[in-house]
Protein backbone atom coordinates (compact mmCIF):
# COMPACT_ATOMS: atom_id res chain seq x y z
CA UNK A 1 0.00 0.00 0.00
CA UNK A 2 0.98 3.60 -0.50
CA UNK A 3 2.24 5.61 2.42
CA UNK A 4 -0.44 7.67 4.20
CA UNK A 5 0.88 10.94 2.82
CA UNK A 6 0.03 9.82 -0.75
CA UNK A 7 -3.33 8.02 -0.68
CA UNK A 8 -4.23 5.70 -3.56
CA UNK A 9 -6.22 6.99 -6.51
CA UNK A 10 -6.16 10.47 -7.98
CA UNK A 11 -6.02 13.44 -5.63
CA UNK A 12 -9.16 15.50 -5.00
CA UNK A 13 -7.90 18.46 -6.99
CA UNK A 14 -4.79 18.56 -9.09
CA UNK A 15 -3.13 20.87 -11.58
CA UNK A 16 -0.58 19.80 -14.18
CA UNK A 17 1.75 22.30 -15.75
CA UNK A 18 -0.75 25.11 -15.24
CA UNK A 19 0.26 28.41 -16.88
CA UNK A 20 -1.50 31.70 -17.33
CA UNK A 21 -0.06 34.74 -19.00
CA UNK A 22 -1.51 38.22 -18.85
CA UNK A 23 0.27 39.76 -21.80
CA UNK A 24 3.94 39.48 -21.03
CA UNK A 25 3.31 38.75 -17.36
CA UNK A 26 3.36 35.08 -16.35
CA UNK A 27 0.85 35.15 -13.47
CA UNK A 28 0.97 31.38 -13.17
CA UNK A 29 4.03 29.43 -14.25
CA UNK A 30 3.97 25.67 -14.71
CA UNK A 31 2.12 24.96 -11.48
CA UNK A 32 1.88 21.33 -10.37
CA UNK A 33 -0.33 21.32 -7.35
CA UNK A 34 -2.29 18.68 -5.44
CA UNK A 35 -5.03 19.04 -2.90
CA UNK A 36 -6.04 15.85 -1.13
CA UNK A 37 -9.47 15.08 0.30
CA UNK A 38 -9.72 16.41 3.84
CA UNK A 39 -6.54 18.42 3.38
CA UNK A 40 -5.83 21.67 5.16
CA UNK A 41 -3.52 23.26 2.69
CA UNK A 42 -2.24 26.82 2.60
CA UNK A 43 -0.75 28.81 -0.25
CA UNK A 44 1.40 31.72 0.81
CA UNK A 45 3.58 34.15 -1.09
CA UNK A 46 4.31 37.81 -1.45
CA UNK A 47 1.89 40.18 -3.16
CA UNK A 48 1.69 39.47 -6.87
CA UNK A 49 2.95 35.91 -6.45
CA UNK A 50 -0.09 34.57 -8.33
CA UNK A 51 -2.11 33.21 -5.43
CA UNK A 52 -5.45 34.68 -6.46
CA UNK A 53 -4.69 33.76 -10.08
CA UNK A 54 -4.35 30.18 -8.89
CA UNK A 55 -7.76 30.34 -7.19
CA UNK A 56 -9.27 31.85 -10.34
CA UNK A 57 -7.75 29.06 -12.43
CA UNK A 58 -9.00 26.38 -10.06
CA UNK A 59 -12.54 27.79 -9.99
CA UNK A 60 -12.74 28.43 -13.73
CA UNK A 61 -13.00 32.23 -13.54
CA UNK A 62 -10.10 32.40 -15.99
CA UNK A 63 -8.79 29.85 -18.47
CA UNK A 64 -5.20 28.64 -18.33
CA UNK A 65 -2.83 29.45 -21.18
CA UNK A 66 -1.50 25.91 -20.85
CA UNK A 67 -1.86 22.95 -18.52
CA UNK A 68 -4.80 21.15 -16.96
CA UNK A 69 -7.00 21.14 -13.86
CA UNK A 70 -8.27 17.76 -12.69
CA UNK A 71 -10.97 17.02 -10.14
CA UNK A 72 -10.74 13.46 -8.83
CA UNK A 73 -8.82 12.53 -11.96
CA UNK A 74 -11.32 14.10 -14.35
CA UNK A 75 -10.04 16.88 -16.60
CA UNK A 76 -12.17 19.95 -15.86
CA UNK A 77 -9.97 22.51 -17.62
CA UNK A 78 -12.74 23.38 -20.08
CA UNK A 79 -15.56 23.38 -17.52
CA UNK A 80 -17.02 26.81 -16.75
CA UNK A 81 -17.24 28.24 -13.25
CA UNK A 82 -20.91 27.55 -12.57
CA UNK A 83 -20.48 23.91 -13.63
CA UNK A 84 -17.43 23.50 -11.40
CA UNK A 85 -19.53 24.69 -8.48
CA UNK A 86 -21.98 21.89 -9.24
CA UNK A 87 -19.03 19.48 -9.25
CA UNK A 88 -18.13 20.58 -5.73
CA UNK A 89 -15.66 23.45 -5.95
CA UNK A 90 -16.63 26.50 -3.91
CA UNK A 91 -14.72 29.60 -2.96
CA UNK A 92 -14.82 32.71 -0.88
CA UNK A 93 -13.51 36.06 -2.05
CA UNK A 94 -10.67 38.18 -0.80
CA UNK A 95 -12.98 41.18 -0.85
CA UNK A 96 -16.57 40.45 0.20
CA UNK A 97 -18.87 39.71 -2.68
CA UNK A 98 -22.22 39.58 -1.00
CA UNK A 99 -25.76 40.59 -1.88
CA UNK A 100 -25.51 43.75 0.15
CA UNK A 101 -29.12 44.84 -0.12
CA UNK A 102 -30.44 41.47 1.02
CA UNK A 103 -30.65 39.85 4.43
CA UNK A 104 -28.09 37.34 5.68
CA UNK A 105 -30.66 34.58 5.36
CA UNK A 106 -31.41 35.55 1.75
CA UNK A 107 -27.69 35.53 0.97
CA UNK A 108 -27.29 31.96 2.14
CA UNK A 109 -30.65 31.01 0.60
CA UNK A 110 -29.23 31.97 -2.79
CA UNK A 111 -26.48 29.33 -2.54
CA UNK A 112 -28.62 26.60 -1.02
CA UNK A 113 -31.39 27.15 -3.60
CA UNK A 114 -28.89 26.82 -6.45
CA UNK A 115 -27.37 23.65 -5.03
CA UNK A 116 -30.75 22.03 -4.44
CA UNK A 117 -31.89 22.96 -7.94
CA UNK A 118 -34.77 25.02 -6.52
CA UNK A 119 -33.66 28.34 -8.03
CA UNK A 120 -35.23 27.94 -11.52
CA UNK A 121 -38.71 27.41 -10.04
CA UNK A 122 -41.05 30.28 -10.81
CA UNK A 123 -44.30 29.57 -9.03
CA UNK A 124 -43.97 28.80 -5.33
CA UNK A 125 -42.87 31.70 -3.12
CA UNK A 126 -39.24 31.50 -2.13
CA UNK A 127 -40.05 31.88 1.56
CA UNK A 128 -42.22 28.77 1.54
CA UNK A 129 -39.40 26.47 0.43
CA UNK A 130 -38.91 25.26 3.96
CA UNK A 131 -36.17 22.80 3.00
CA UNK A 132 -34.02 25.63 1.67
CA UNK A 133 -34.85 28.05 4.49
CA UNK A 134 -34.18 25.50 7.21
CA UNK A 135 -30.90 24.36 5.73
CA UNK A 136 -29.83 28.00 5.43
CA UNK A 137 -30.76 28.71 9.05
CA UNK A 138 -28.97 25.57 10.19
CA UNK A 139 -25.85 26.73 8.42
CA UNK A 140 -26.09 30.14 10.05
CA UNK A 141 -26.38 28.43 13.42
CA UNK A 142 -23.22 26.41 12.91
CA UNK A 143 -21.45 29.69 12.17
CA UNK A 144 -23.17 31.34 15.16
CA UNK A 145 -24.93 33.84 12.95
CA UNK A 146 -28.62 33.06 13.51
CA UNK A 147 -29.30 36.34 15.33
CA UNK A 148 -28.11 38.22 12.27
CA UNK A 149 -30.26 36.22 9.86
CA UNK A 150 -32.76 39.03 9.37
CA UNK A 151 -30.19 41.80 9.10
CA UNK A 152 -29.09 43.29 5.86
CA UNK A 153 -25.46 42.68 4.93
CA UNK A 154 -24.86 46.43 4.93
CA UNK A 155 -25.86 46.53 8.63
CA UNK A 156 -23.26 43.96 9.69
CA UNK A 157 -19.72 44.57 10.94
CA UNK A 158 -17.07 43.43 8.48
CA UNK A 159 -16.00 40.36 10.45
CA UNK A 160 -19.53 39.00 10.41
CA UNK A 161 -19.79 39.76 6.70
CA UNK A 162 -16.73 37.53 6.23
CA UNK A 163 -18.62 34.76 8.01
CA UNK A 164 -21.51 35.19 5.57
CA UNK A 165 -18.96 34.73 2.74
CA UNK A 166 -18.07 31.43 4.35
CA UNK A 167 -21.73 30.51 4.94
CA UNK A 168 -22.56 31.02 1.25
CA UNK A 169 -19.66 28.80 0.20
CA UNK A 170 -20.68 26.11 2.71
CA UNK A 171 -24.26 26.30 1.44
CA UNK A 172 -22.89 24.78 -1.76
CA UNK A 173 -21.77 21.67 0.20
CA UNK A 174 -18.38 21.71 -1.49
CA UNK A 175 -15.80 18.96 -1.58
CA UNK A 176 -13.14 21.56 -2.32
CA UNK A 177 -13.25 24.88 -0.52
CA UNK A 178 -10.94 27.67 -1.59
CA UNK A 179 -10.60 30.48 0.94
CA UNK A 180 -9.02 33.61 -0.48
CA UNK A 181 -7.67 35.56 2.50
CA UNK A 182 -10.61 34.75 4.75
CA UNK A 183 -9.50 37.14 7.48
CA UNK A 184 -8.56 40.02 5.20
CA UNK A 185 -9.86 43.34 6.44
CA UNK A 186 -11.18 41.91 9.67
CA UNK A 187 -10.17 43.87 12.77
CA UNK A 188 -8.05 41.75 15.11
CA UNK A 189 -10.74 41.88 17.78
CA UNK A 190 -13.06 39.98 15.45
CA UNK A 191 -10.57 37.69 13.70
CA UNK A 192 -11.02 34.89 16.25
CA UNK A 193 -14.54 34.23 14.95
CA UNK A 194 -13.09 33.60 11.50
CA UNK A 195 -10.40 31.33 12.87
CA UNK A 196 -12.93 29.36 14.89
CA UNK A 197 -15.18 29.01 11.88
CA UNK A 198 -12.30 27.69 9.76
CA UNK A 199 -11.25 25.28 12.49
CA UNK A 200 -14.83 24.02 12.64
CA UNK A 201 -15.15 23.24 8.93
CA UNK A 202 -16.34 19.72 8.12
CA UNK A 203 -13.35 17.36 8.18
CA UNK A 204 -13.97 15.70 4.83
CA UNK A 205 -13.73 18.95 2.83
CA UNK A 206 -10.43 19.64 1.11
CA UNK A 207 -9.62 23.19 2.14
CA UNK A 208 -7.16 25.46 0.39
CA UNK A 209 -6.46 28.71 2.17
CA UNK A 210 -4.61 31.65 0.76
CA UNK A 211 -3.34 34.18 3.20
CA UNK A 212 -0.68 36.57 4.33
CA UNK A 213 -1.55 36.06 7.95
CA UNK A 214 1.20 33.71 9.18
CA UNK A 215 -0.54 33.04 12.49
CA UNK A 216 -3.60 31.82 10.65
CA UNK A 217 -1.61 29.79 8.13
CA UNK A 218 0.62 28.04 10.65
CA UNK A 219 -2.26 27.39 12.99
CA UNK A 220 -4.49 25.96 10.34
CA UNK A 221 -2.42 24.34 7.59
CA UNK A 222 -1.03 20.82 7.54
CA UNK A 223 0.71 21.54 4.29
CA UNK A 224 2.03 24.78 2.84
CA UNK A 225 2.89 25.77 -0.71
CA UNK A 226 4.96 28.88 -1.21
CA UNK A 227 4.45 30.78 -4.47
CA UNK A 228 6.84 33.36 -5.85
CA UNK A 229 6.41 35.20 -9.19
CA UNK A 230 3.71 32.86 -10.45
CA UNK A 231 5.53 29.60 -9.74
CA UNK A 232 5.64 27.09 -6.89
CA UNK A 233 8.74 27.96 -4.91
CA UNK A 234 8.54 25.38 -2.17
CA UNK A 235 6.07 22.93 -0.72
CA UNK A 236 6.00 20.97 2.48
CA UNK A 237 4.79 20.69 6.04
CA UNK A 238 4.66 23.88 8.12
CA UNK A 239 7.83 22.79 9.92
CA UNK A 240 9.71 22.22 6.67
CA UNK A 241 8.56 25.53 5.27
CA UNK A 242 9.45 27.41 8.44
CA UNK A 243 12.89 25.81 8.40
CA UNK A 244 13.53 26.33 4.68
CA UNK A 245 16.23 29.02 4.40
CA UNK A 246 15.21 30.02 0.87
CA UNK A 247 11.61 30.59 1.96
CA UNK A 248 12.80 32.60 4.93
CA UNK A 249 14.85 34.68 2.59
CA UNK A 250 12.12 35.50 0.08
CA UNK A 251 9.13 35.67 2.29
CA UNK A 252 9.11 34.75 5.94
CA UNK A 253 12.01 36.99 6.74
CA UNK A 254 9.98 39.95 5.68
CA UNK A 255 6.83 38.72 7.33
CA UNK A 256 8.40 39.13 10.76
CA UNK A 257 7.86 35.53 11.72
CA UNK A 258 10.42 33.07 13.01
CA UNK B 1 -35.88 39.19 21.55
CA UNK B 2 -34.17 36.68 19.30
CA UNK B 3 -33.26 33.74 21.44
CA UNK B 4 -30.81 31.44 19.66
CA UNK B 5 -33.32 28.64 19.31
CA UNK B 6 -33.47 25.77 16.84
CA UNK B 7 -33.94 26.49 13.15
CA UNK B 8 -37.49 26.84 12.04
CA UNK B 9 -40.55 28.96 11.95
CA UNK B 10 -40.11 30.53 15.39
CA UNK B 11 -37.13 32.57 14.23
CA UNK B 12 -38.14 36.01 12.92
CA UNK B 13 -36.00 35.94 9.76
CA UNK B 14 -37.53 32.82 8.17
CA UNK B 15 -40.95 34.03 9.23
CA UNK B 16 -40.38 37.37 7.51
CA UNK B 17 -39.19 35.55 4.40
CA UNK B 18 -42.21 33.26 4.44
CA UNK B 19 -44.57 36.22 4.77
CA UNK B 20 -43.13 38.67 2.33
CA UNK B 21 -45.11 37.45 -0.67
CA UNK B 22 -48.44 37.66 1.16
CA UNK B 23 -51.05 40.05 -0.19
CA UNK B 24 -51.37 43.25 1.78
CA UNK B 25 -54.69 45.01 2.20
CA UNK B 26 -53.49 48.15 0.40
CA UNK B 27 -52.79 46.11 -2.72
CA UNK B 28 -56.54 46.15 -3.42
CA UNK B 29 -56.46 49.95 -3.77
CA UNK B 30 -55.13 50.26 -7.35
CA UNK B 31 -57.60 47.68 -8.62
CA UNK B 32 -60.49 49.27 -6.77
CA UNK B 33 -59.50 52.64 -8.24
CA UNK B 34 -59.30 51.14 -11.72
CA UNK B 35 -62.82 49.73 -11.40
CA UNK B 36 -64.07 52.98 -9.87
CA UNK B 37 -62.59 54.88 -12.80
CA UNK B 38 -64.76 52.85 -15.15
CA UNK B 39 -67.93 54.04 -13.46
CA UNK B 40 -66.78 57.54 -12.54
CA UNK B 41 -65.31 58.65 -15.86
CA UNK B 42 -67.19 56.93 -18.68
CA UNK B 43 -66.13 59.75 -21.00
CA UNK B 44 -62.43 59.23 -20.30
CA UNK B 45 -62.18 55.51 -20.84
CA UNK B 46 -59.91 56.06 -23.84
CA UNK B 47 -57.42 57.81 -21.57
CA UNK B 48 -57.95 55.09 -18.94
CA UNK B 49 -57.24 52.34 -21.46
CA UNK B 50 -54.04 54.05 -22.58
CA UNK B 51 -53.05 54.37 -18.93
CA UNK B 52 -53.62 50.67 -18.21
CA UNK B 53 -51.63 49.64 -21.29
CA UNK B 54 -48.80 51.91 -20.17
CA UNK B 55 -48.85 50.31 -16.71
CA UNK B 56 -48.63 46.86 -18.30
CA UNK B 57 -45.70 47.95 -20.46
CA UNK B 58 -43.92 49.54 -17.49
CA UNK B 59 -44.53 46.38 -15.46
CA UNK B 60 -42.75 44.31 -18.13
CA UNK B 61 -39.83 46.73 -17.97
CA UNK B 62 -39.75 46.51 -14.17
CA UNK B 63 -39.14 42.77 -14.43
CA UNK B 64 -35.92 43.21 -16.42
CA UNK B 65 -34.74 46.55 -15.06
CA UNK B 66 -35.98 46.58 -11.49
CA UNK B 67 -35.46 42.92 -10.66
CA UNK B 68 -32.79 41.52 -12.98
CA UNK B 69 -30.94 44.84 -13.34
CA UNK B 70 -30.84 44.71 -17.15
CA UNK B 71 -30.59 48.32 -18.29
CA UNK B 72 -32.44 48.68 -21.58
CA UNK B 73 -33.47 51.57 -23.77
CA UNK B 74 -35.04 49.33 -26.38
CA UNK B 75 -38.00 47.78 -24.66
CA UNK B 76 -40.39 49.22 -27.24
CA UNK B 77 -38.97 46.62 -29.65
CA UNK B 78 -41.19 44.05 -27.94
CA UNK B 79 -44.15 46.40 -27.57
CA UNK B 80 -43.93 47.06 -31.31
CA UNK B 81 -43.41 43.39 -32.16
CA UNK B 82 -46.64 42.60 -30.34
CA UNK B 83 -48.50 45.54 -31.85
CA UNK B 84 -47.43 44.69 -35.40
CA UNK B 85 -48.29 41.02 -34.89
CA UNK B 86 -51.86 41.95 -34.02
CA UNK B 87 -51.99 44.67 -36.69
CA UNK B 88 -50.65 42.62 -39.57
CA UNK B 89 -52.79 39.56 -38.76
CA UNK B 90 -55.91 41.72 -38.63
CA UNK B 91 -55.11 43.99 -41.57
CA UNK B 92 -54.34 41.14 -43.95
CA UNK B 93 -57.43 39.24 -42.88
CA UNK B 94 -55.51 36.32 -41.42
CA UNK B 95 -56.69 36.36 -37.81
CA UNK B 96 -58.53 38.87 -35.65
CA UNK B 97 -59.86 37.01 -32.63
CA UNK B 98 -58.58 39.23 -29.79
CA UNK B 99 -57.39 36.75 -27.16
CA UNK B 100 -55.59 34.32 -29.45
CA UNK B 101 -54.11 37.32 -31.30
CA UNK B 102 -52.71 38.52 -28.00
CA UNK B 103 -51.18 35.13 -27.32
CA UNK B 104 -49.59 35.23 -30.77
CA UNK B 105 -48.33 38.75 -30.06
CA UNK B 106 -46.78 37.43 -26.82
CA UNK B 107 -45.18 34.52 -28.68
CA UNK B 108 -43.70 36.73 -31.40
CA UNK B 109 -42.38 39.27 -28.89
CA UNK B 110 -40.97 36.44 -26.77
CA UNK B 111 -39.20 35.05 -29.83
CA UNK B 112 -37.69 38.47 -30.54
CA UNK B 113 -36.70 38.71 -26.87
CA UNK B 114 -35.15 35.26 -26.88
CA UNK B 115 -33.26 35.80 -30.12
CA UNK B 116 -31.92 39.22 -29.23
CA UNK B 117 -31.40 38.29 -25.57
CA UNK B 118 -29.14 35.37 -26.46
CA UNK B 119 -26.84 37.83 -28.21
CA UNK B 120 -27.27 41.02 -26.16
CA UNK B 121 -27.08 39.52 -22.71
CA UNK B 122 -23.49 38.45 -23.28
CA UNK B 123 -22.71 42.12 -22.73
CA UNK B 124 -23.33 44.47 -19.84
CA UNK B 125 -23.57 48.10 -18.97
CA UNK B 126 -23.24 50.68 -21.69
CA UNK B 127 -22.65 48.10 -24.44
CA UNK B 128 -25.87 46.37 -23.51
CA UNK B 129 -27.71 49.68 -23.45
CA UNK B 130 -26.49 50.54 -26.93
CA UNK B 131 -27.32 47.11 -28.30
CA UNK B 132 -30.90 47.22 -26.98
CA UNK B 133 -31.24 50.58 -28.71
CA UNK B 134 -29.80 49.14 -31.93
CA UNK B 135 -32.14 46.14 -31.88
CA UNK B 136 -35.12 48.44 -31.58
CA UNK B 137 -33.83 50.75 -34.32
CA UNK B 138 -33.32 47.77 -36.65
CA UNK B 139 -36.86 46.55 -36.04
CA UNK B 140 -38.24 50.04 -36.57
CA UNK B 141 -36.38 50.41 -39.85
CA UNK B 142 -37.46 46.94 -40.95
CA UNK B 143 -41.08 47.90 -40.26
CA UNK B 144 -40.52 51.11 -42.20
CA UNK B 145 -39.07 49.30 -45.21
CA UNK B 146 -41.51 46.39 -45.35
CA UNK B 147 -44.18 48.74 -46.58
CA UNK B 148 -46.31 46.08 -48.22
CA UNK B 149 -46.83 44.26 -44.92
CA UNK B 150 -46.54 46.94 -42.28
CA UNK B 151 -47.83 50.02 -44.05
CA UNK B 152 -44.42 51.58 -43.64
CA UNK B 153 -44.43 55.11 -42.27
CA UNK B 154 -48.23 55.32 -42.35
CA UNK B 155 -48.72 52.19 -40.29
CA UNK B 156 -51.87 50.11 -40.43
CA UNK B 157 -55.17 51.69 -39.47
CA UNK B 158 -58.84 50.75 -39.28
CA UNK B 159 -57.96 47.31 -37.97
CA UNK B 160 -61.00 45.09 -37.68
CA UNK B 161 -60.82 43.27 -34.37
CA UNK B 162 -63.42 40.57 -33.80
CA UNK B 163 -65.73 41.04 -30.80
CA UNK B 164 -64.37 39.74 -27.53
CA UNK B 165 -65.79 36.25 -26.83
CA UNK B 166 -67.76 36.85 -30.03
CA UNK B 167 -70.05 39.25 -28.12
CA UNK B 168 -68.42 42.47 -26.93
CA UNK B 169 -67.58 44.88 -29.73
CA UNK B 170 -64.52 47.10 -29.68
CA UNK B 171 -65.97 50.58 -30.18
CA UNK B 172 -63.18 53.14 -30.68
CA UNK B 173 -65.48 56.03 -29.72
CA UNK B 174 -66.81 54.50 -26.53
CA UNK B 175 -64.13 52.06 -25.37
CA UNK B 176 -65.97 50.31 -22.54
CA UNK B 177 -64.98 46.87 -23.79
CA UNK B 178 -61.38 47.88 -24.33
CA UNK B 179 -61.04 49.28 -20.82
CA UNK B 180 -62.35 46.21 -19.03
CA UNK B 181 -60.46 43.88 -21.36
CA UNK B 182 -57.17 45.68 -20.77
CA UNK B 183 -57.84 45.78 -17.04
CA UNK B 184 -58.41 42.02 -16.96
CA UNK B 185 -55.26 41.31 -18.98
CA UNK B 186 -53.24 43.68 -16.78
CA UNK B 187 -54.51 41.87 -13.71
CA UNK B 188 -53.51 38.45 -15.07
CA UNK B 189 -50.07 39.66 -16.15
CA UNK B 190 -49.57 41.40 -12.82
CA UNK B 191 -50.49 38.23 -10.92
CA UNK B 192 -47.90 36.36 -12.98
CA UNK B 193 -45.14 38.93 -12.47
CA UNK B 194 -45.90 39.18 -8.77
CA UNK B 195 -45.68 35.39 -8.39
CA UNK B 196 -42.47 35.36 -10.39
CA UNK B 197 -40.61 38.00 -8.40
CA UNK B 198 -41.29 36.28 -5.06
CA UNK B 199 -40.31 32.84 -6.38
CA UNK B 200 -36.82 31.34 -6.07
CA UNK B 201 -36.33 32.35 -9.72
CA UNK B 202 -37.17 35.96 -8.88
CA UNK B 203 -34.87 35.76 -5.87
CA UNK B 204 -32.04 34.61 -8.13
CA UNK B 205 -32.74 37.54 -10.50
CA UNK B 206 -32.34 39.85 -7.53
CA UNK B 207 -29.10 38.06 -6.75
CA UNK B 208 -27.84 38.70 -10.27
CA UNK B 209 -28.74 42.37 -9.94
CA UNK B 210 -27.07 42.66 -6.56
CA UNK B 211 -23.90 40.75 -7.38
CA UNK B 212 -23.49 38.98 -10.72
CA UNK B 213 -20.03 37.63 -9.94
CA UNK B 214 -21.22 36.00 -6.76
CA UNK B 215 -24.12 34.39 -8.61
CA UNK B 216 -21.59 32.78 -10.95
CA UNK B 217 -19.71 31.60 -7.89
CA UNK B 218 -22.75 29.89 -6.38
CA UNK B 219 -23.20 27.96 -9.61
CA UNK B 220 -26.10 29.92 -11.10
CA UNK B 221 -26.39 29.82 -14.90
CA UNK B 222 -26.51 33.61 -14.95
CA UNK B 223 -26.96 34.20 -18.66
CA UNK B 224 -29.65 31.56 -19.03
CA UNK B 225 -31.56 33.18 -16.15
CA UNK B 226 -31.23 36.62 -17.70
CA UNK B 227 -32.34 35.36 -21.11
CA UNK B 228 -35.34 33.63 -19.51
CA UNK B 229 -36.28 36.82 -17.69
CA UNK B 230 -35.77 38.93 -20.80
CA UNK B 231 -37.95 36.58 -22.84
CA UNK B 232 -40.77 36.61 -20.30
CA UNK B 233 -40.59 40.37 -20.04
CA UNK B 234 -40.62 40.64 -23.85
CA UNK B 235 -43.75 38.48 -23.95
CA UNK B 236 -45.53 40.79 -21.51
CA UNK B 237 -44.38 43.86 -23.42
CA UNK B 238 -45.70 42.15 -26.56
CA UNK B 239 -49.07 41.66 -24.88
CA UNK B 240 -49.06 45.35 -23.97
CA UNK B 241 -48.30 46.28 -27.58
CA UNK B 242 -50.83 43.84 -28.99
CA UNK B 243 -53.59 45.05 -26.73
CA UNK B 244 -52.70 48.65 -27.55
CA UNK B 245 -53.15 47.87 -31.24
CA UNK B 246 -56.47 46.19 -30.54
CA UNK B 247 -57.76 49.01 -28.37
CA UNK B 248 -56.78 51.72 -30.84
CA UNK B 249 -57.41 49.72 -34.00
CA UNK B 250 -54.16 50.89 -35.52
CA UNK B 251 -50.40 50.36 -35.43
CA UNK B 252 -47.68 52.78 -36.40
CA UNK B 253 -43.92 53.08 -36.24
CA UNK B 254 -44.29 54.97 -32.95
CA UNK B 255 -44.92 51.64 -31.20
CA UNK B 256 -41.31 50.70 -32.01
CA UNK B 257 -39.77 54.10 -31.39
CA UNK B 258 -37.27 55.48 -28.94
CA UNK B 259 -39.93 57.88 -27.68
CA UNK B 260 -42.00 55.06 -26.33
CA UNK B 261 -39.00 53.19 -24.92
CA UNK B 262 -37.69 56.30 -23.18
CA UNK B 263 -41.11 57.28 -21.86
CA UNK B 264 -41.68 53.91 -20.22
CA UNK B 265 -38.24 54.11 -18.64
CA UNK B 266 -39.05 57.58 -17.29
CA UNK B 267 -42.35 56.29 -15.96
CA UNK B 268 -40.69 53.44 -14.13
CA UNK B 269 -37.98 55.64 -12.63
CA UNK B 270 -40.63 58.18 -11.64
CA UNK B 271 -42.76 55.56 -9.89
CA UNK B 272 -39.86 53.57 -8.45
CA UNK B 273 -38.36 50.48 -10.06
CA UNK B 274 -38.06 47.02 -8.55
CA UNK B 275 -41.30 47.54 -6.63
CA UNK B 276 -44.09 46.13 -8.86
CA UNK B 277 -46.38 49.06 -8.06
CA UNK B 278 -43.88 51.61 -9.31
CA UNK B 279 -45.30 50.94 -12.77
CA UNK B 280 -48.76 51.94 -11.54
CA UNK B 281 -47.71 55.04 -9.65
CA UNK B 282 -45.30 56.18 -12.34
CA UNK B 283 -47.76 55.72 -15.19
CA UNK B 284 -50.53 57.58 -13.36
CA UNK B 285 -48.20 60.39 -12.31
CA UNK B 286 -46.67 60.74 -15.75
CA UNK B 287 -49.87 60.59 -17.75
CA UNK B 288 -51.94 62.78 -15.46
CA UNK B 289 -49.15 65.34 -15.21
CA UNK B 290 -48.50 65.44 -18.94
CA UNK B 291 -52.25 65.68 -19.54
CA UNK B 292 -52.65 68.73 -17.32
CA UNK B 293 -49.34 70.34 -18.13
CA UNK B 294 -50.20 70.10 -21.81
CA UNK B 295 -53.46 71.90 -21.11
CA UNK B 296 -51.88 74.68 -19.08
CA UNK B 297 -48.67 75.12 -21.08
CA UNK B 298 -49.41 73.69 -24.52
CA UNK B 299 -46.00 74.67 -25.89
CA UNK B 300 -43.70 73.92 -22.97
CA UNK B 301 -45.36 71.10 -21.07
CA UNK B 302 -42.38 68.79 -21.44
CA UNK B 303 -40.27 71.30 -19.54
CA UNK B 304 -42.34 70.66 -16.41
CA UNK B 305 -41.93 66.89 -16.75
CA UNK B 306 -38.22 67.30 -17.34
CA UNK B 307 -37.84 69.39 -14.18
CA UNK B 308 -39.77 66.81 -12.17
CA UNK B 309 -37.52 64.08 -13.48
CA UNK B 310 -34.40 66.03 -12.55
CA UNK B 311 -35.75 66.45 -9.02
CA UNK B 312 -36.55 62.72 -8.79
CA UNK B 313 -33.13 61.74 -10.11
CA UNK B 314 -31.35 64.07 -7.71
CA UNK B 315 -33.33 63.67 -4.52
CA UNK B 316 -35.46 60.54 -4.77
CA UNK B 317 -33.58 57.77 -6.51
CA UNK B 318 -36.30 55.29 -5.63
CA UNK B 319 -39.07 57.32 -7.22
CA UNK B 320 -42.40 58.31 -5.78
CA UNK B 321 -42.86 54.96 -4.04
CA UNK B 322 -39.40 55.39 -2.52
CA UNK B 323 -40.49 58.73 -1.04
CA UNK B 324 -43.59 57.02 0.33
CA UNK B 325 -41.53 54.25 1.91
CA UNK B 326 -39.15 56.73 3.50
CA UNK B 327 -42.06 58.72 4.95
CA UNK B 328 -43.69 55.50 6.14
CA UNK B 329 -40.50 54.50 7.95
CA UNK B 330 -40.21 57.92 9.57
CA UNK B 331 -43.75 57.84 10.92
CA UNK B 332 -43.73 54.22 12.04
CA UNK B 333 -40.28 54.39 13.63
CA UNK B 334 -41.36 55.58 17.11
CA UNK B 335 -43.91 52.81 17.36
CA UNK B 336 -42.82 49.26 18.07
CA UNK B 337 -42.40 47.11 14.99
CA UNK B 338 -45.19 44.54 14.69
Amino acid sequence: MSPPSAPPGPPLLETRGLCRNFGALAAARDIDFRLEAGARHAVIGPNGAGKTTLVNLLTGVIRPTAGAVLLKGRDITGVVQAERVKLGIARTFQINRLFRGLSVLENVYMAVAERRGVAPSMLRPAGLRRDVVEESMHLLETLRLPDDAGHRISELPYGRQRLVELAIALGLKPEVLLLDEPAAGVPSAESHIILEAIAGLPKQIGVLIIDHDMDLVFRFAERITVMVSGGVFASGSPKEIAANPDVRAVYLGRADHG
Amino acid sequence: MTAPGPAGSEHPAPRALARRHRLRAWEAIPWALAVAFYFAFPRHLGFGTELLVTILFALSLDLVLGYAGIVTLGHAAFFGAGAYTVGMLAKHGIWNEPITSLLLAAAVAAAVGLGSGLVLLRTRGLTLLMLTLCTMALLEEAANLAHAYTGGFDGLDSLLIAPLFGVFEFNPLYPKTQYLYVLAVLFLCFAFVRTLVYSPFGQSLTGIRENTLRMHAVGAPVRARLVACYTLSAAIAGIAGGIWAQANAYVNLGTLGLDRAATVLIILVLGGYGRLYGAFVGAVAYMVLSHFLAKVYPTAWQLGLGLLLVVIALFARNGILGIGEALGRRFSAPRAAP
